[in-house]
């Protein structure tokens, strides 16, 4: 096919259908983010348990609600079995001296067992919603926008509130300088438990909404959740700090988190829509984010290095 | 006040690099003693200090603070009643978070931390207050990051930090030792007002001994792990650095040629 004629083939018609769908999933991708923003921003520290509580929580879901289960109470359950997953994952670490990342890789491989325990050994499960009654589903893009909207604006703000009390200013004091915590009398270890457990909490609520938006959870659909979160969290503050500058404050930063879900999600419907080979969109992803986070030591890098000292050597004096 | 019996530690016991950090300290602070404390490197001063913050836990001997043995508890626990400065300017405080933030995490040392908002309107007009009598116009600028600020201006926060809600025992370990010589003179004066003003309990680590003999009311000398002078009254305030010296030669058995000894690190 010659060049003209692929993008002949490219109809503009097709990118606006795929759009409003894009925003949707973007929107449950960026709550997801949030959990990883409240981890990896805010406590300092990558929690690799999000592959595993992501699906968790859309194993839960549909295992409830084909069980009879109504649907918010299936999404209670599935937040409450995110929480505890977090949960294992700060023991490992606090209580036993294993590594954070470490501790996360070790409860998101077991998840891989327990989820499969979950759906009763099957690797996929479907959820109708024909049959069911649920909070959202593709069938009806629009009103899942909206309940995902809803859902994120709400969380946004319980989070401002309680990153603004006095144990989310211990939690946000525990990742910004711990030897200053402990002696400041804060319980380190806790604030780390918590903030793990409530993480993977709002995960596995992503994972809920997912399972239900989609009408089926599978075994692997968490899988790379974390660089997915990772890159809504560095695309929302590149963005946010972009638009707003200095304006940008707390509330502001995790809405463009949640906005960063959605940009990376609208990408990869354009990926799809030029009919790049999806297989590779994990890797465009990876390449992504890896540029992202190595922004700031590149930057730095550009500032002073050994490297720009040898190039300076290399010059004849004048 | 505080009382340390006999305590002793050892780091990286049984390898190559063991380090007998502490060998038996014993020492007893009368309430409102402003203790300066020096010694070359290696010598336990802060290893002292850790121990009695807490920092792990001691292998022999006690620790009892105003009459309550503390001994086996944590960190974050004898916090409570005690306020600590460390000599990094960037150990005291959070960077990324704002001054005010950083004073409220400080006026909760010891207690419950809920789900209240932390930093209401009193708050705010308290530590303004507060500020002010620091007099290095940090008062206007409550809602900057901490990272903003000069290393002089973060001690001097902390120090208001550790002593706000007043601890039974102030720990300064090196707190100047990070600064030009005109802010630490600043932050040092700053130290003597706070600690006189609330009639803190205090034990200062310096490295230098103009300052220890200066500021405070008593004085002691440590070497390999143990104290091996203490001053206090008349003695002290007639102190020379030579007397110092020669103390220290006569006591460790080798000489102290000058300042420099102790003032490395």
């Amino acid at each position: 096919m010659s060049v003209s004629a692929y993008f002949a083939s490219l109809s503009l018609l097709k990118l606006a259908k795929a759009v409003p769908g894009g925003i949707a999933q973007g929107l449950i991708w960026g709550l997801m983010a949030l959990g990883v923003f409240i981890t990896f921003r805010l406590l300092d520290a990558a929690d690799l348990t999000v592959d595993g509580s992501f699906t968790l929580g859309g194993a839960v879901t549909v295992m409830l609600i084909i069980g009879g289960c109504p649907a918010w109470l299936a999404v209670l359950c599935a937040v409450g079995a995110g929480i505890l997953a977090g949960l294992v994952t700060g023991l490992l670490h606090v209580k036993l001296g294993i590594p954070v990342i470490l501790a996360g890789i070790l409860t998101q491989f077991s998840l891989y067992s327990i989820n499969l325990h979950v759906m009763g050994m099957a690797a996929n499960k479907a959820l109708s919603v024909d049959k069911y009654n649920l909070l959202l589903s593709s069938r009806a893009i629009p009103s899942a926008i909206v309940t995902s909207l809803i859902i994120a604006v709400a969380l946004v703000s319980i989070f401002y509130w309680y990153f603004g009390t006095e144990q989310g200013s211990a939690i946000r004091c525990t990742g910004a300088n711990p030897a200053m915590a402990s002696a400041l009398g804060i319980n380190i270890g806790v604030m780390k438990i918590i903030a793990l457990s409530l993480s993977n909490g709002i995960v596995a609520l992503s994972g809920a909404l997912m399972s239900q938006y989609q009408g089926f959870a599978d075994i692997n659909m968490g899988r790379g959740a974390i660089v997915i979160g990772l890159a809504a969290v560095i695309i929302g503050e590149a963005l946010g700090h972009a638009l707003l500058g200095k304006r940008l404050n707390f509330w502001g930063t995790m809405a463009f988190t949640v906005i960063g879900g959605v940009v990376y999600y609208l990408v990869v419907v354009i990926v799809l829509w030029l009919r790049l080979n999806s297989n590779d969109l994990k890797l465009i992803t990876a390449i992504i984010v890896a540029l992202f986070l190595a922004l700031p030591y590149l930057r730095e890098q550009k500032r002073s290095s050994f490297q720009k000292l040898r190039a300076k050597e290399g010059q004849p004096h004048a | 006040m505080l009382k340390l019996e006999n305590i002793s530690k050892t780091f990286n016991q049984g390898t190559v690099n063991e380090k007998k950090a502490l060998r038996g300290v014993s020492l007893h602070l009368a309430p409102g003693d402003y203790v300066t404390v020096i010694g070359s490197n290696g010598a336990g001063k802060s290893t002292m200090l850790n121990a009695v913050a807490g920092v792990w836990p001691v292998d022999e001997g006690r620790i009892i603070l105003d009459g309550e043995d503390v001994t086996a508890k944590p960190e974050h626990k004898r916090a409570t009643n005690i306020g600590r400065v460390f000599q990094d300017p960037m150990m005291g405080t959070a960077a990324n978070m704002w001054v005010e933030e950083n004073l409220d995490l400080a006026m909760l040392r010891g207690e419950r931390r809920g789900l209240r908002w932390a930093v209401t309107k009193q708050d705010r007009e308290f530590f303004r207050e507060q500020l002010k009598t620091l007099g290095l116009g940090l008062e206007d600028r409550m809602t900057t990051k901490v990272g903003m600020l000069s290393g002089g201006q973060r001690q001097a926060l902390t120090l208001l930090m550790a002593s706000m809600k007043k601890p039974k025992l102030l720990l300064l370990d090196e707190h100047t030792a990070a600064l030009d010589p005109a802010t630490a003179a600043k932050v040092l004066e700053i130290t003597d007002r706070i600690v006189d003003e609330h009639k803190l309990t205090t034990l200062m680590i310096t490295h230098n001994m103009k300052d220890a003999i200066r500021h405070g009311n008593r004085l002691i000398m440590m070497n390999q792990g143990q104290i091996i002078l203490d001053i206090s009254g008349e003695e002290k305030k007639s102190l020379t650095k030579q007397d110092l010296m020669d103390m220290f030669a006569k006591t460790a058995g080798t000489t102290l040629d000058s300042d420099e000894a102790l003032l490395t690190k």
